[in-house]
């Protein structure tokens, strides 16, 4: 009786999470086994699996999902490798500390389209932007960075956005980690390499797999940045899954194509996070 | 020449003088015990021993080879910390075997080394185990195993025990004491506990505001002490301290006056001019109730019972109260008056600067 009332209580919220999960979801099958584009209304017949297979040979399919894991990973390597040397270096007390940390910390507050057209036009333009200056400063070539080095600038931009992120989960961390224990180091002759290798890096373990973790949702489905920088050029060289199926959707009016599209990525998305969780998801039981 | 010399240790913070000129000698073997109440400055004397701190002025010597802006790695000593500081994600094995790594020890050896520390030190069971699996008093032993695999030439204890219940606090004290008896090495060891400090000590340094008070045995501290400070630091319950009424010298013996009594005291045994106000010391067991006569006349107000003893506190006709200990089965009674005797051959007196200027007599 008393369960039966707790399980009526519960079943609006229930139900509207699952409709709110299922409507969507079934919608995308749906249309990803019709002819549904919009420039041809009226002719949605069932087609199978032929969307999927215009989906997985079109020109740009295998260069979107090695861009999306060129710039996950990437991306990955970059905010944490720099993100846990940063953290160390900010950890010990300085004069200024607080302001260079609100420093680092700032670029998480800019929004991702705000973000590339900074980089875009004030950075990477090869005729006013500042890189563009430096080299002229030098006497060198400015390069065009948008254009010959696209998929490289994507991953320049996205990693500043997610760098302070990656600090802030590390400083709070570094300041958890107990400073006898590093004395203790310190009289067991262990240098300041020696105390980040075996006491540092280890305690840190945990904070970089949640980095990891978080990380790889936001990254694989990156598409502002690209929209406003590069829009997904030259040619595919700077296009991912999520550029694709945009492009599909909305430049080719293929709403059929572009839900196979998003099933696609929802299993890469599911094979990433299997493989990621197998190797970083054995710390957090530590 | 001393084994560790400690000459001029001076140690500023920014506004903080926390060490004021520690003048030490300690020699090989001994068990010094640093003791003082918190602030005293034992435990900053300990980490610029350790080389935790710099120094700002003075020299360590140790073994004839000056430490004092050696790196601590270099200085062959090994720290025990209070939080036991054991390294969280190696297991005890290597807990133990870390400093040995680090020199780049033989393998064959470290194994020996680890095998000899845990089996003394009952861990060979746990070698494999994460410090987070293990007892306080199981860590505290990998903290103290870990020191000893170094053979380092002076152990540092920063308060190893206060982290442990009571119980097991005196299973470790004893270990510690025959562990010191086994290897011999020198030790320093910090406490704020005068129990650990008599007890495990063959000489207790006590401190008070960045200076050192008294060096002595322990039972040098508590029989006479120099001081004031260090009177009523050691020993429970405190010493009784008394300002006497008057001191009047005739001849040979000084008589102490205090209320109705008047207690002879030998001249020779006050050394420097009589001040003019003089406050005796005496320990609760130095003096004795009895049935009748005796120096001194109080009114019970408290008994404490502690089934070995009994402490009586009584309240004398000038208000001012003493510890008095009693046998354990005493029939005396809240509110009933007392006789006090005083045994003369204890009493300390003290001069204005609460300073002592009288010795102990000869037993």
């Amino acid at each position: 009786m008393k369960r039966s009332i707790t399980r009526l209580l519960m079943a609006p919220s229930v139900l509207l999470l699952l409709a709110w999960m299922i409507v969507p979801l079934s919608m995308t099958i749906y249309f990803s086994t019709i002819n549904y584009n919009l420039l041809y209304p009226g002719r949605n017949n069932f087609v199978g699996w032929l969307n999927f297979e215009f989906f997985v040979t079109d020109p740009g399919f295998w260069i979107a999902v090695s861009n999306t894991l060129i710039l996950l990973i990437s991306v990955l390597v970059i905010t944490v490798v720099l993100g846990v040397a940063l953290s160390a270096l900010i950890d010990k007390p300085f004069h200024g500390r607080n302001i260079v940390r609100v420093l680092l910390i700032s670029p998480f507050f800019i929004m991702p389209t705000v973000n590339a057209l900074i980089w875009k036009n004030m950075m990477m333009n090869p005729v006013y932007g500042i890189f563009a200056w430096i080299s002229n400063s030098l006497g060198l070539e400015p390069i065009d960075w948008l254009s010959d080095y696209p998929l490289m600038s994507v991953i320049i931009m996205v990693s500043w956005q997610w760098l302070p992120f990656a600090i802030l989960v590390f400083v709070t961390a570094l300041q958890s980690q107990d400073t006898e224990q590093k004395e203790a180091a310190q009289m067991d002759g262990a240098t300041g390499w020696h105390i980040f290798r075996y006491l540092t890096i280890p305690h840190l373990a945990r904070p970089i797999a949640v980095v990891v973790m978080i990380e790889t949702i936001f990254l694989l489905a990156v598409f502002a940045e690209i929209y406003v920088s590069t829009g997904g050029g030259p040619g595919y060289d700077s296009t991912n899954l999520a550029y694709l199926i945009y492009n599909q959707a909305l430049l080719q009016f293929d709403v059929g194509v572009a839900s196979a599209g998003g099933l696609f990525a929802v299993v890469l998305a599911n094979i990433v996070a299997f493989f990621l969780i197998r190797a970083v998801g054995k710390n957090l039981t530590v | 020449m001393a084994y560790l010399n400690i000459t001029e240790l001076q140690k500023h913070y920014d506004n903080y003088h926390a060490l004021r000129g520690i003048n030490l000698a300690i020699e090989e073997g001994e068990f010094i015990v640093f003791v003082g109440p918190s602030g005293c400055g034992k435990s900053t004397l300990l980490r610029t021993i350790a080389g935790l701190e710099s120094s700002t002025g003075g020299t360590i010597q140790l073994d004839g080879r000056d430490i004092t802006e050696l790196a601590s790695s270099k200085r062959d000593l090994a720290m025990v910390f209070q939080s036991y500081a054991l390294y969280p994600h190696m297991t005890v094995a290597e807990n133990l075997s870390f400093a040995l790594r680090l020199a780049k020890v033989d393998n064959d050896i470290i194994e020996e080394k680890v095998k000899s520390v845990s089996a003394s030190l009952q861990l060979d069971k746990l070698l494999e185990r994460k410090p987070k699996e293990l007892s306080g008093g199981q860590r505290q032993r990998v903290a103290i195993g870990r020191a000893i695999v170094r053979q380092p030439k002076v152990f540092l204890f920063d308060e190893p025990l206060s982290n442990l219940d009571a119980a097991l606090r005196v299973q470790m004290r004893l270990e510690l004491a025959r562990l010191h008896k086994k290897l011999g090495t020198t030790m320093i060891y910090v406490t704020h506990d005068q129990v650990e400090a008599m007890t495990l000590a063959d000489r207790v340094v006590i401190l008070n505001a960045g200076q050192i008070e008294q060096v002595g045995t322990p039972l040098e501290l508590y029989r006479s002490p120099n001081s004031r400070f260090v009177a009523e630091f050691i020993g429970t319950p405190k010493m009784n301290l008394i300002p006497l009424d008057n001191v009047i010298r005739e001849g040979d013996v000084l008589h102490l006056k205090l209320l109705e009594a008047s207690i002879d005291f030998p001249v020779s045994r006050i050394h420097g001019p009589l001040p003019n106000q003089v406050t005796m010391g005496i320990r609760p067991e130095h003096m004795h109730l009895v049935e009748s006569g005796g120096d001194l006349t109080g009114k019970v107000e408290l008994i404490e019972h502690l089934g070995s003893e009994a402490y009586t506190h009584i309240r004398l006709a000038n208000d001012q109260t003493v510890i008095v200990k009693a046998p354990a089965r005493t029939n005396i009674k809240d509110g009933e008056l007392v006789h006090i005797n005083v045994d003369r051959a204890e009493v300390i007196l003290f001069n204005e600067s609460d300073r002592v200027f009288s010795v102990v007599a000869e037993d």
